[in-house]
């Protein structure tokens, strides 16, 4: 019994009656344990960088594959500009058509994407709510993901922030971030006139806020801009679409019953909700900008 | 004349996009990634979108490029810096 035998041969042998288990006990302990199969081991960092041609030979035939394939999709796309294609059909024509009568925007792009298909636009606000909770939950800082050692770094940087000398940066941050924010301000509520609307301007707005926080630190933003008010404004603006376009959506989105007044187009006080929901998605959009670079630098809005 | 400077930015945005891929150094990178947003941005206005050219000039160009500076300080790739 002392020889080894493989599972088969001792399966045999105990049917046959030659092997019985006499002393359990004893080859309890007495067996070796089995082996357990490591694959962490197997897969050591010698084993991955020992394969480089291997990797390299993949990475080309990868890249080369989707090159290919994305190229011979852009050879079956129908000329540019040409009028018999696909995308110019009776949607198009009908929008640019009525667009003005129906929605009351002479921006047709904001007539679209506000009025025609809000539902869109209102996911796409989500997503970019939901990205900046995410970014919320993995890098704010609280008791148990902070050290003492990052809390005397932020000090130090805080001390910077007061008492370093940066005149270009400062006199450049005090003079162009009012601009910069005016000029998002006028995109936002002009979005129904002329090209731009809630994302850009919200986008313009959120770059303002950054230069004025990198020139000036943000102890002093805080002193008007908190987290309470980013998530006031955020969750704010999303509700209000959120009403807005249910009212529209619960009236058969035809605004019957209770017409919205469309006033005269390209008058700044027209086209019915476009302007409400453009400033409701620039403050989301400005809000989640500046919210990406607070967490990103300090970890604290 | 509009067809001869749109083949340049489009040789250009070719070239940036190349350099971006081809660079070692990742804060050139992105300061190239940088150039590319801006060159699609006047690609953008004379396709005649120019809502989108907005849009891409003040992502692409500014918040985006802030974002990888940050992602750049975060793991102390940057000189100069804290632990750089």
């Amino acid at each position: 019994m002392g020889e080894k035998k493989s599972v088969w041969e001792h399966l045999k042998a105990w049917v046959d009656g030659e092997e019985v288990i006499l002393d359990a006990d004893k080859y309890i302990v007495n067996r070796s344990k089995r082996e357990k199969k490591n694959w962490r081991r197997n897969f050591s960092m010698e084993y991955i960088r020992g394969n480089v041609k291997l990797y390299r030979f993949l990475s080309i035939a990868i890249s080369v594959l989707f090159i290919g394939i994305m190229l011979s999709v852009v050879n079956d796309l129908p000329e540019f500009g040409n009028p018999a294609n696909p995308a110019d059909n009776e949607v198009m024509e009908r929008y640019l058509e009525s667009g003005i009568e129906e929605t009351g925007a002479t921006n047709f792009v904001a007539g679209m994407i506000l009025d025609y298909r809000a539902f869109d636009t209102f996911g796409e606000a989500n997503v970019l709510f939901l990205a900046v909770m995410c970014v919320v939950l993995l890098l704010k800082k609280d008791q148990k993901n902070y050290s003492a050692k990052e809390e005397q770094e932020n000090r130090e940087d805080d001390f910077f922030d007061e008492n370093e000398k940066r005149p270009i940066l400062q006199i450049g941050g005090k003079l162009l971030a009012p601009l910069i924010i005016l000029y998002g301000i006028y995109v936002i509520l002009n979005g129904h006139l002329s090209p731009g609307g809630g994302f850009s301007g919200g986008t313009i707005i959120g770059a303002g806020l950054i230069l004025y926080a990198s020139a000036y630190g943000q102890k002093k933003m805080q002193t008007f801009f908190t987290f309470r008010t980013f998530t006031l404004i955020c969750v704010g603006g999303l509700l209000t679409y959120c009403a807005c376009k249910s009212y529209s959506f619960f009236t058969g989105a035809n605004h019957v019953g209770f017409e919205i007044p469309k006033g005269i187009p390209g008058h700044i006080l027209s086209a019915g909700f476009i302007l409400p929901l453009n400033i409701c998605v620039g403050l989301i959009v400005a809000c989640t900008m500046y919210g990406f670079y607070a967490l990103f630098t300090k970890g604290d809005i | 004349m509009s067809t001869g400077i749109q083949i340049i930015l489009l040789v250009f945005l070719i070239v940036c996009a190349l350099a971006v891929s081809f660079t070692k150094n990742l804060f050139i990178a992105v300061i190239v990634f940088m150039g590319y947003s801006s060159i699609m941005a006047v690609i953008w206005l004379l396709l005649e979108s120019p809502d989108l050219a907005i849009t891409e000039a003040a992502v692409g160009a500014g918040v985006d490029s802030v974002l990888f500076f940050l992602t750049l300080k975060k793991v102390h790739y940057l000189k100069g810096t804290r632990e750089g």
